[in-house]
């Protein structure tokens, strides 16, 4: 019974010795990433098949400019937008794949399920998809970074730039349940504190198809501006139907969660002077362009903000894994934390303890038909909003990770 | 809903026991997850199978039953700590409730009534747990222990969680097996070939429906907290429509009114939507689709059903 006990410590010595040697190294001799996205539903065009794209430009990019000596591999799914298939196909490729990190995960409730399971395991989780806040607070962990936006970036930097340049009478369209209501709590937050008044606000059913009745109530209260606290089609299809009600010439729409291919989708005639923030535009600069330009010339369509980001995250990821000279978790979450971001999407860029990426946003507004001169010619960027001002402060956090 | 051939009898016992036996292998050969996954459908589509092939009533708001199991128990586990059989326990009597009181709206009427009462139904249920602040609304119920069993054994290892579900599944299949093998489920069959027949020899009809919807909406439940404690989270995705569509597509594909086609059309269904996921992409939903239809048009019994009516023909017995 003794030697067989000692038999086992011995071997367990042998081993963890083994281990310990092997993870200063690259696992398995490659560095796996794990694209979830979603590649059949409401989501696939915002992120989709041009996030894979995005992920395999940068894989690309950055083995013919880093020379890495390990071998870099993807795997890609299409999470359905449901958690469970999300959490399924994460918890899979951790365990019997070995994947070194899940990226993209467009929908929060995908996101925080995966989030989980790659912290159960010890893995790196980066979000590009998806929006809301609870990642970087409630449910926020150590080795899982938000990269391009959040909720709160984009309601704060359009609320706050849109009452600054006078539009200062808001009527919140909003859909019913706890996003929307976060979305218009924050939103009215924003307006008040820079002397703006809200004058009311309407709540629509989630999802909804007929805003009509919503529509008009906001047309008559008056406001200079109409803030949609609301998301994907019921956005869309409010913008739509404001169009046709005439409302938008005289009132001006704010999109709180709006995505470039939402105006493209819907064109400049409904949308034009909307202003919105983003992440990025491809028009912004010679850098975003020849990008930008690299990337329609496969995916036909200019990228947006969850595509660029995802470019971004993936090789400040490799190259984090480079500095390490390992794949372990920890090593590499410390070098990319350490590491500034500077890249065409993001200038000094950097992942807060609270999992945060923190990086310029900008407030744009949609040009009219007539000012748009090429395809994809669609924003006026009105102002940067700095690093500092986009995201939420720390000092706001909600995050057990940061101590105050 | 004419009725299936019956397998068999004689060999039935010998097929469950071999199935029984690839089920407790299985863990070795296939990822644990990926077949826990597989089998909660296959309970509920069991579930639902009973009701639908055995009584002929079309629910269409199973989801509901699924997804409040799902949330109850994630509450009952994660907010209030009680050990994971205690909220299985929890999940499947909240649906069960829910079923009663579901039947009792519902089983008034009958045919296309029947299941866009119960399709109304569910919606509200839906509509309840998009809204209150407890189920998370949009973000789900996330990060749900699964805990210890009777507080001893630690489910966070595959294997304990795939053996706890396998006999949670076995339990579910064989009360199922046992209702439709009593004399309740012969005056169920009853019910589903002539009501009226059924109502002048006597039997309480309206009675009969309610407990098997209950029986069938509980078992649903037994499948969603389950489920629930497999991924450690309950989202609206159960409670949504689209699943009460699914879990019709599967007894569908399986063979209606088999004991075995629910079981067999949840694994198909599963194995496509988590395998294709990585392989074709976007064309998940226009494969099922077309799987769908050419089940309709090709094989209307389904794999199961026709399989049956093949030994049958054949005279292997």
């Amino acid at each position: 019974m003794k030697t067989k006990q000692l038999a086992i410590t011995t071997c367990a010595a042998a081993l963890a010795t083994l281990s310990a040697g092997a993870s200063a190294q690259i696992s398995g001799g490659s560095v796996k990433i794990g694209v979830l996205t979603d590649l059949s539903g409401t989501y696939s065009d915002l992120a989709g098949s041009g996030a894979i794209l995005a992920t395999r430009m940068a894989i690309d990019d950055f083995i013919a400019k880093e020379k890495p000596t390990f071998k870099i591999e993807v795997v890609t799914a299409d999470h359905q937008n449901k958690a469970d298939i999300a959490s399924n196909k994460a918890r899979e490729w951790i365990e019997r794949e070995n994947v070194d990190t899940v990226t993209e995960l467009v929908t929060t409730s995908t996101a925080l399920a995966v989030m989980k399971v790659a912290k159960e395991k010890d893995r790196i989780a980066i979000m590009n998809g998806p929006a809301s806040t609870p990642i970087t607070n409630e449910q926020c962990n150590d080795i899982t970074v938000h990269y391009t936006y959040d909720t709160y970036a984009l309601a704060n930097g359009t609320a706050k730039a849109v009452t600054q340049q006078g539009g200062k009478n808001w009527f919140f369209l909003t859909a019913d349940y706890a996003f929307g209501h976060s979305l218009e709590k924050d939103s009215s937050a924003v307006v008040t504190a820079n002397g703006g008044k809200v004058l009311g606000s309407v709540r629509h059913p989630f999802p909804g198809s007929d805003f009509s009745s919503f529509l008009l109530k906001a047309q008559a209260s008056g406001a200079q501006v109409i803030g949609l606290a609301n998301a994907g089609a019921d956005t869309t299809n409010a913008i739509k139907q404001a169009a046709e009600f005439g409302i938008t010439p005289t009132q001006s729409l704010a999109g709180l969660l709006m995505f470039i291919t939402d105006v493209h989708s819907l064109g400049l005639k409904p949308t034009q002077g909307m202003f919105l923030t983003t992440g990025f535009y491809w028009d912004r600069n010679e850098e975003t362009r020849a990008w930008s330009k690299r990337f329609f010339d496969k995916q036909k369509k200019m990228p947006t903000m969850v595509q660029a980001g995802q470019y971004s995250s993936i090789y400040h990821y490799l190259k984090a894994v480079k500095a390490a000279g390992s794949d372990d978790t920890s090593k590499v979450m410390a070098m990319m934390k350490k590491t500034p971001i500077n890249d065409f999407f993001a200038k000094n860029g950097q992942i807060r303890d609270d999992g945060r990426m923190v990086h310029d946003m900008y407030l744009v507004q949609v040009k009219k038909p007539a000012d748009s001169k090429y395809p994809w010619d669609y924003y006026t960027i009105k102002a940067t909003i700095p690093a500092a001002e986009a995201f939420q402060p720390l000092a706001l956090s909600r995050c057990p990770l940061i101590k105050k | 809903m004419n009725a299936p051939a019956a397998f068999p009898e004689s060999k039935m016992p010998l097929l469950l026991g071999v199935l029984f036996a690839i089920g407790l292998v299985a863990p070795y050969a296939v990822y644990p997850t990926f077949l826990m996954k597989i089998l909660c459908y296959a309970l509920f589509a069991c579930a639902f199978n009973l009701l639908l092939g055995f009584v002929g009533l079309l629910s269409f708001g199973h989801a509901a039953f699924l997804g409040t199991a799902g949330y109850v128990c994630g509450m009952v586990v994660r907010d209030i700590g009680l050990t994971p059989e205690l909220g299985i326990l929890a999940g499947t009597v909240a649906a069960g409730l829910l079923g009663w009181l579901f039947g009792w709206l519902a089983i008034k009427r009958t045919g296309i009534y029947f299941a866009m009462i119960t399709l109304a139904l569910a919606q509200m249920v839906f509509f309840l747990c998009v809204q209150i602040k407890e189920t998370g609304g949009e973000d789900g119920l996330q990060g749900v222990p699964r805990g210890h069993l009777l507080g001893v054994i630690d489910l966070s290892d595959n294997i304990a969680m795939y053996y706890l579900v396998y006999a949670i599944f076995c339990c579910g299949f064989f009360v199922i097996y046992r209702t439709i093998h009593s004399p309740f489920g012969q005056i169920l069959k009853a019910i589903r070939e002539n009501e009226p027949r059924a109502i002048s020899l006597g039997y309480d009809v309206t009675k009969f429906k309610l407990i098997a919807f209950t029986i069938s909406a509980a078992l649903a439940g037994t499948a969603g907290a389950t489920k629930t404690l497999v991924f450690q989270l309950a989202s609206l995705t159960d409670v949504h429509w689209h699943a009460s569509g699914e879990v019709v597509l599967m007894t569908l594909l399986g063979g209606l009114g088999t004991i075995l086609g629910p079981i067999v059309g949840a694994a198909t269904i599963v194995s496509l939507q988590t395998q294709l996921a990585d392989s074709v992409g976007s064309w998940v939903t226009v494969i099922m689709g077309v799987i769908f239809v050419l089940c309709v048009l090709a094989f209307r019994r389904g794999m199961v059903g026709e399989l049956q009516s093949l030994i049958k023909r054949s005279g292997v017995n």
